[in-house]
């Protein structure tokens, strides 16, 4: 267990602007990245008062949407190599968007390629649902992940 | 005090350079603008600088202007050529040295002589002006183009100089400045003002207009405007600067049309200049601005110029007009003209290319023009004479060459002659309404009033009559039309000359279904005066006289047989059915006339309403016997009879929405109609119960699905504060009139506005308590609504009342809950993205009130 915080000096940027969506009467609005990014886009980073976007971990483009298949892929980068808050992260986006979206669409959550020393574990752990209902009962987690989530609705 | 000036400057100082607040939008366009916010330190630090430099008397200011800072960065500035190549920090110190300055001079004249003489000659030489020598500098020669790019940061700084010294002036009175021609500032300002003009006139000549040039262009026209309003009395500028200064800005707005920010930049200069002439009017430059810019937009309008969008030139006219009422006069002058014009053009050659820009011209008439007039406390003289003058055309062209009834110019023309006709006092309605009365009389408008008498013809020539009826002359039509328009925009203390004959008139054009008609009888009915004050004049025509003129006039006469149901004083349209000189076709004009005439008296409270609403509650249930009808002979009539039966079911359930609405078009406060508070929770209370047992009463899906409308439309209506005091009642009816309307795709309209009274209703405490005891019901049809189709924002509103039944007790929701999840689950899928996202609300709000998962 590390002492002190895992990045200590990230790199903020600025907020993007929100868009507001205009509403378009004769074409069907289908699911898209923007709409899933509007959900995430301000979950806290565990360790810092900053929003997931703000940190650059999370962007539009990480974002995938497959309509007809049902799937939805998020990439996520964490900040530096080594950062063992990567499923915490990815538990809060799991959690986020639970109930998002109809039964018949399917989450992947994996974090960008290459940008995390455990890559291959990481992924499979965020995808694997017994595994996230089980983090997700321990009373730790779960109040690390409610303030990641709800802190910025404040 | 004096020793503390070094400290309290450099912390000045301080305050304005370092830490200034930049608020950095990145809109384009906007950045080419020195578009800082100051801070509030900023700011307080401006107050405290003002205050000191006007104590001390002198001594602040030579302190400030022997700082070596800011003589470093004034001579630093000819390294920063152009707006693009300053960076940020650079800029932000521009802006807090332009402040400063503009605090020195306008403090007091001492000062800003001070500021003069130090500054003034190296921004002018930064710009390429002498000051000394004014009559060599080049930029006076006719074809004069800027070297290069002009030193930006010298033009800021000299615009705000400028403004600085106007504000000094004071720019509000005109109080003269002692010896204005001896101050060393104003002696230079006067000296090179005609070079300056030049040179931001050059600014405005850049023939590249793309983003980087706006900010020259943006402190070009302000120089500009700066120079124009300065009081004319201080000889600052002479007559030529100030008239090339116009004619600049004029060619802009006429030619430059493309470039929108230049446009939009030389119009505001050219408003402001006006308003400043209007506030301290100077003959001179009165004169000036007249010849240059009031003409020059005068005979813009009336020339078919096609340069210059009808509507751009309708803009400039309107914003120059609207700064002064001289300048508006001159423009009206100039719309009249171009709309006689163009209406000659129409009614005598039928021009059809002429109706577009007619219309146009029209609607900025009524739009802008009267309502500007009418704010200002213009005299009525304006709208008395336009609406004389288009009755003196039609007059004039006995016959119009016209092939169709151009709707749309006839629209905008009758909203023009309403706007005209409200705005003037009695006395001038009288006179319009006169003339057009004379009009009417000449033209072949009687013909067919002979045509539907009270006697009954032979079928033969009932036909024929028939006929006539349809050959209903454009020129005619528009008379009628427009004659319309004026009866519903009188006063009611207007007296009407030939009341009966209006009446009449008004209502044998009715059953043609003329729709305008109906709407001025309504008016007329609203606002006739209940009894005759004096003398009785036969040709005066009061309230009780015209409501029984209507009631038995040729249309309701009864013939044996006709069936009286509920008391003597009701008036039955079932004995139409025996009058074959009516079809179909003209009850259904009839239910639209009594529906008009019906909102007339409602609105002022005239008992006879009721009549009115039993007659059209019969036409509603009125089912069955058409055996009666001797139309065998006439097989057409036969064929379409139960779809035109529908109709008038129909349409007398319409009328309950001419009556409960509001409308635009007449008997409105514009209009001067007569309005008695809370008629709207009368009615409601009077007729909602006679509904609510009609609906127990009849089972046919026919009459209920009308009786369904017309509640749908009285409850939409009613104030909410009426509706929740009953709401216990009506929410099952509300809830029935639902599930039929949903059926048929054209009541979307109907079914939203009713859904929003129920979402009203679930918002109000006490109304809760009724949505409480009818949860299930409410709750299912919410569920079968958010799937509705045809219509995205019911879906929404239903979603969103689903969530707020969330919020009931949970003893009354908690068997729904299942329910409801399910609907939201498929709402989730929903094509709109609003609805989604509603439904993520709504499943979040119904998966808190039990701790079960969302997943079952």
């Amino acid at each position: 267990m590390t002492l002190g915080l895992i990045n200590a000096n990230p790199v903020v940027h600025a907020k993007k602007e929100r868009v507001v969506r205009t509403e378009d009467s004769h074409t069907d609005d289908a699911v898209d990245p923007l709409e899933i990014y509007d959900f995430v886009r301000d979950i806290r980073d565990p360790e810092h008062p900053y929003s997931l976007e703000q940190l650059s971990v999370l962007s539009e483009e990480s974002i995938t949407v497959d309509e007809k298949l049902g799937r939805i892929l998020i990439t996520f980068t964490p900040t530096i190599q080594h950062c063992s808050m990567v499923t915490v992260i990815g538990l809060c986006l799991r959690e986020k968007l639970k109930d998002h979206f109809p039964p018949h669409f399917k989450v992947d959550i994996k974090v960008a390629p290459g940008s995390h020393a455990n890559e291959e574990s990481v992924n499979k752990q965020l995808n694997d649902k017994e595994r996230v209902s089980a983090a997700l009962e321990n009373p730790h987690l779960r109040q690390l992940v409610d303030e990641c989530l709800y802190s910025s609705e404040l | 005090m004096a020793e503390h000036f070094k400290t309290l400057w450099s912390s000045v100082k301080d305050a304005t350079y370092v830490s200034p607040e930049t608020n950095l939008s990145t809109e384009a366009g906007f950045m080419s603008e020195m578009g800082f916010q100051d801070s509030d330190i900023m700011k307080q630090a401006f107050v405290l600088l003002q205050e000191l430099v006007q104590q001390s008397n002198g001594s602040f200011i030579s302190l400030i202007l022997e700082d070596e800072d800011i003589k470093i960065f004034m001579n630093s500035l000819n390294q920063y050529e152009d707006f693009d190549n300053i960076p940020i920090d650079i800029r932000q110190r521009l802006h807090a040295v332009g402040r400063i300055i503009s605090v020195c001079v306008n403090t007091s004249i001492a000062s800003c002589n001070k500021v003069f003489e130090s500054f003034f000659p190296l921004l002018m030489t930064y710009l390429g002006l002498s000051v000394a020598k004014p009559h060599e500098n080049s930029c006076l020669a006719e074809d004069y183009n800027p070297p290069g790019r002009l030193n930006f940061g010298a033009l800021y700084l000299c615009v705000e100089v400028l403004s600085a010294c106007r504000y000094l002036v004071g720019s509000d009175e005109l109080t003269p400045i002692p010896d204005f021609a001896n101050q060393t500032w104003g002696v230079m300002l006067h000296n090179v003002s005609k070079s300056l003009a030049m040179v931001f006139i050059s600014l405005l000549r850049s023939n590249v207009a793309e983003n980087s040039q706006n900010a020259y262009v943006c402190y070009g026209v302000k120089g500009l405007q700066n120079l124009a309003t300065f009081p004319g009395s201080l000889l600052a500028v002479s007559k030529s600067t100030y008239d090339s200064i116009l004619l600049k800005l004029m060619s802009v707005v006429t030619s430059d049309i493309n470039k929108t920010f230049l446009w939009t930049l030389a119009m505001n200069a050219l408003v402001e200049i006006g308003s400043f002439l209007d506030k301290c009017p100077d003959s001179e430059r009165l004169s000036s601005y007249e010849s240059i810019v009031v003409e020059k937009i005068f005979s813009l309008i009336s020339s078919d110029d096609s340069n210059m969008p009808l509507s751009l030139k309708l803009q400039a006219a309107f914003e120059i007009g609207a700064t002064g009422m001289n300048f508006m006069l001159r423009v009206v002058q100039g719309l009249d003209e171009a709309i006689s014009a163009t209406l000659s053009a129409v009614y005598a050659h039928g021009n059809r290319k002429s109706v577009e820009p007619t219309v146009k011209l029209l609607e900025y008439y009524s739009n802008k023009v009267l309502p500007w007039f009418h704010k200002s406390g213009g005299s009525e003289e304006i709208p008395l004479n336009f609406a004389l003058s288009i009755w003196d055309k039609i007059e004039n062209n006995r016959s119009f060459n016209l092939d169709s009834l151009e709707n749309e110019l006839l629209d905008a023309t009758m909203m023009a002659m309403k706007q005209a006709v409200g705005s003037c006092s009695e006395g001038s309605q009288e006179k319009i309404i006169n003339k057009a009365l004379g009009v009417l009389l000449s033209s072949n408008c009687l013909q067919w009033m002979e045509s539907i008498s009270g006697n009954t013809p032979s079928e033969a020539e009932g036909l024929q009559q028939i006929h006539k009826l349809d050959s209903f002359a454009i020129r005619d039509e528009w008379i009628t039309s427009l004659f319309a328009s004026i009866v519903i925009a009188l006063r009611p203390q207007t007296y009407i000359q030939n009341g009966k004959f209006i009446l009449q008139f008004f209502i044998t054009t009715l059953l043609n279904g003329h729709v305008p008609s109906a709407q001025a009888l309504g008016s007329l009915v609203n606002k006739l005066p209940l009894k005759i004050t004096g003398t009785p004049l036969s040709k005066n025509l009061c309230l009780d006289e015209a409501v029984d003129m209507i009631f038995h006039s040729c249309i309701w006469t009864s013939y044996n047989g006709s069936t009286y149901e509920r008391g003597s004083s009701e008036i039955d349209l079932s004995s139409l059915r025996l009058c074959s000189l009516s079809p179909e076709s003209d009850k259904i004009h009839a239910t639209i006339g009594l529906a008009w005439i019906g909102k007339g008296l409602l609105m002022r409270g005239h008992e006879k309403v009721k009549d009115i609403t039993m007659t059209l509650l019969n036409c509603m249930i009125s089912d069955g016997d058409r055996g009666s009808l001797p139309n065998s002979k006439h097989p057409s009539l036969v064929c379409n009879d139960e779809d035109l039966h529908h109709q008038l079911m129909k349409s007398a359930a319409d009328a309950f929405h001419i009556i409960m609405s509001d409308s635009e078009s007449c008997l409105n406060k514009r209009y001067h109609a007569t309005i008695r508070p809370l008629y709207k929770q009368r009615f409601s209370n009077t007729v909602m119960p006679i509904l609510s047992t009609l609906m127990l009463k009849y089972d046919s899906p026919s009459i209920r699905s009308m009786l369904c409308r017309a509640i749908a439309y009285v409850v939409s209506d009613t104030p909410l504060t009426a509706i929740l005091s009953e709401a216990k009642k009506l929410i099952p009816l509300l809830l029935d009139c639902l599930s039929m309307m949903v059926e048929d795709i054209m009541n979307k309209e109907i079914i939203y506005s009713v859904l929003l009274v129920i979402s009203g209703i679930l918002v109000d405490k006490n109304g809760q308590d009724a949505v409480a005891e009818n949860a299930h019901s409410i709750v299912n049809q919410l569920i079968e609504l958010t799937t509705y189709p045809h219509m995205m924002v019911i879906r929404e509103t239903a979603v969103q009342c689903l969530a707020a039944i969330s919020e009931l007790p949970y003893t009354r929701i908690y068997p729904l809950r299942t329910l409801v999840l399910r609907a939201m689950l498929k709402a989730l899928d929903d094509p709109k993205w609003v609805v989604r996202q509603e439904a993520v609300r709504c499943r979040q709000a119904w998966a808190s009130i039990a701790s079960r998962s969302l997943h079952f």
